[in-house]
């Protein structure tokens, strides 16, 4: 009896410590749905039982949630597409090329990756002003705004960079991976690097391209630090920061609609994270790989 | 210098890897020269970007000098190491422990289960929060305990701030301990396992004899990894309290004497001396990691020595 009954326990406990989390999740589902909430007691006006409604999500016949969308849906697609491009490109690189500074570069992408780049915030604020003053580039592009600061093409650049050295070190790490023959062949029959990346290489680490992708992409999608510091003519440049001003108006909030707009945001993140689990675990645990 | 150029130039030809230098110079290295040199300035938005002046160290001296300063450093000491102990590497630990010794589909659910704070939005995340701790009627918490046991419902984020800004970050921050040690765990040698079960080991002795001392290298990286991340991190607290109730730790010091304050009054070359201050601590910190965690192994050369 011992062994299972001690299994038993260990479940109890788990669930117990695990219980902010499940309350927290069961809260926004609830009252997304509910005039107000007690608990997890969806009530009424006068504080009965009762009161399930869909007019929290009323807010999607608001113009403003669907600008709000499209532009974090922007950051997540360049932020996905500039991190696989630079890291795709830079992994390949030091796995499988030898020049002077390799070693430079590797322990420069790995010391990066240890280095909290939160720290420099307030110095890329400096920086994305410089930009902005170049012509064109610094603020006159259509959809992404250009470069600069106050635009959505800077927010991306640098979400980008700061999610390089995690990019950067997974990729070398699929790229270490994929066996020499082919590409040894190809090397020899005269094919270019370039082309022996794109057509050789890059079909054989598909499953960790599309690891970085994801997390890349759910990165974008939850930012919030990097946009509300960086766009703030705006207090609705991406969801999140549109959900932060909602949360932080004085004036007395609707809690029911906060919690959808809550769950608008977290929702595109919780199918990603339910259909490609195995996927993510490999870059939380990759980015750390051999360390142990 | 000419030699710094050759370099340099064989460099550019590797056109595979100009993207990602350009962004590092851009974005990681230019950043570190300004912190630095602004913190030797008086720049702030009273003296513009033109009118400011170069003051050497006395924003270092007014750091030292600042009555503030005790306060701001020893909250951010008590948080680091509050969250580290009880959250990052002790729950991390429990959880990896609690979840490799049960069925392996409730601890792959467990497992899911923690690594949702993290992958949750934010705000979104902290939002939750809020509402679990609200005040009655509408808190979770307040409705479901405190209420049932007779005691006085509260507000809970105004009366306990502290320990509120370690639960949020401890949740968040478990998960990564947690994965750690799974992988660790799981990767000890089946016989040695079997072996103390034959014996008759119990639990304890196995996590006293067995799984610490093969942790003792993840444990190691876990807590100085964790101690980084935690005192550079402020996104959470300026969401939750924006460092209201004595939470404002040294990085959010920072962010809002340079870039967010009520007055509208920047003062850049000081916020920029308190970021410079954590970008030592930070270069110190991954300099340690590379030497400690041994590094040179993981860079072996590869196949091909053309170009």
């Amino acid at each position: 009896m011992g062994e299972k009954f001690f299994k038993y326990l260990t479940i109890i406990f788990l669930i117990l410590i695990s219980l902010p989390i499940i309350l927290g999740f069961l809260w926004i589902f609830i009252s997304t749905f509910s005039i107000r909430t007690f608990g997890l007691v969806p009530v009424d006006s006068t504080g009965h039982i009762g009161g399930l409604t869909f007019s929290n999500w009323k807010f999607l016949f608001d113009k403003t949630v669907w600008i709000v969308t499209f532009n974090t849906l922007i950051l997540s697609i360049g932020l996905t597409a500039g991190v696989i491009f630079v890291s795709a490109l830079a992994g390949y690189a030091l796995s499988r090329m030898n020049f002077p500074g390799r070693k430079s570069i590797l322990s420069l992408s790995l010391m990066l990756h240890a280095f909290p780049s939160i720290t420099l915030l307030i110095a890329i604020y400096f920086v994305l002003r410089w930009i902005s003053k170049i012509p064109v580039i610094g603020n006159g592009l259509p959809v992404i705004g250009g470069f600069g600061y106050d635009t959505l093409g800077g927010i991306i650049l640098v979400s980008i960079a700061l999610q390089l050295p995690l990019g950067v070190w997974l990729m070398k790490g699929f790229f270490d991976n994929v066996s020499w023959d082919m590409e040894m062949a190809a090397l020899i029959d005269g094919c270019s690097r370039f082309r022996i990346l794109w057509q050789i290489i890059l079909p054989q680490i598909k499953p960790g391209i599309a690891a970085l992708a994801i997390f890349s992409f759910i990165q974008g999608w939850s930012s919030f630090l990097i946009p509300y510091s960086f766009m703030t003519s705006a207090s609705t440049a991406t969801v999140a920061t549109f959900l932060n001003s909602l949360l932080s108006e004085s004036a007395p909030v609707n809690y029911g609609t906060l919690a959808a707009v809550g769950l608008f945001q977290l929702l595109p993140v919780l199918i990603f994270f339910i259909f490609t689990q195995k996927y993510l675990l490999n870059i939380f645990s990759g980015g750390v790989k051999g360390s142990s | 210098m000419g030699k710094l150029m050759d370099r340099l130039k064989a460099l550019l030809k590797l056109h595979f890897i100009v993207p990602f230098l350009f962004l590092v110079v851009v974005f990681y290295f230019i950043p570190v020269i300004i912190t630095f040199l602004i913190s030797f300035t008086n720049m702030s938005s009273f003296t513009g970007f033109s009118n400011w002046h170069w003051v050497g160290l006395k924003n270092y001296v007014f750091i030292l000098k600042n009555p503030e300063t005790a306060q701001h450093f020893w909250i951010t000491v008590k948080y680091v190491i509050c969250t580290l102990i009880f959250f990052n590497v002790g729950l991390a630990f429990v959880l990896a422990i609690a979840t490799t010794h049960i069925s392996q589909r409730w601890g792959y659910f467990f497992r899911s289960l923690w690594l949702l704070p993290r992958i949750t939005p934010v705000v979104v995340y902290i939002m939750m929060w809020q509402f679990l701790v609200a005040d009655a009627p509408y808190g979770v918490i307040n409705q479901l305990v405190i209420k049932p046991l007779g005691l006085q419902p509260q507000n809970w984020l105004a009366v306990f701030p502290f320990l509120m800004i370690v639960l949020i970050n401890g949740f968040v921050g478990a998960s990564f301990g947690m994965i750690i040690f799974t992988s660790a765990i799981e990767s000890i040698p089946k016989e040695i396992m079997n072996a103390a079960l034959i014996d008759g080991a119990t639990i304890f002795q196995r996590i006293r004899y067995i799984i610490v001392p093969y942790l003792k290298w993840p444990l190691l990286f876990v807590l100085t990894y964790q101690t980084l991340s935690l005192l550079t991190s402020f996104e959470q607290i300026l969401i939750l309290t924006n460092g209201e109730f004595g939470t404002e730790v040294w990085a959010l010091w920072a962010y809002h004497k340079a870039l967010s304050n009520y007055w509208g009054n920047f003062q850049w070359g000081f916020g920029m001396a308190l970021s410079a201050i954590l970008v030592i601590v930070g270069v110190i910190f991954s300099i340690v990691y590379m030497k400690f965690f041994k590094f040179n192994e993981l860079v072996k050369k590869p196949k091909v020595e053309t170009l």
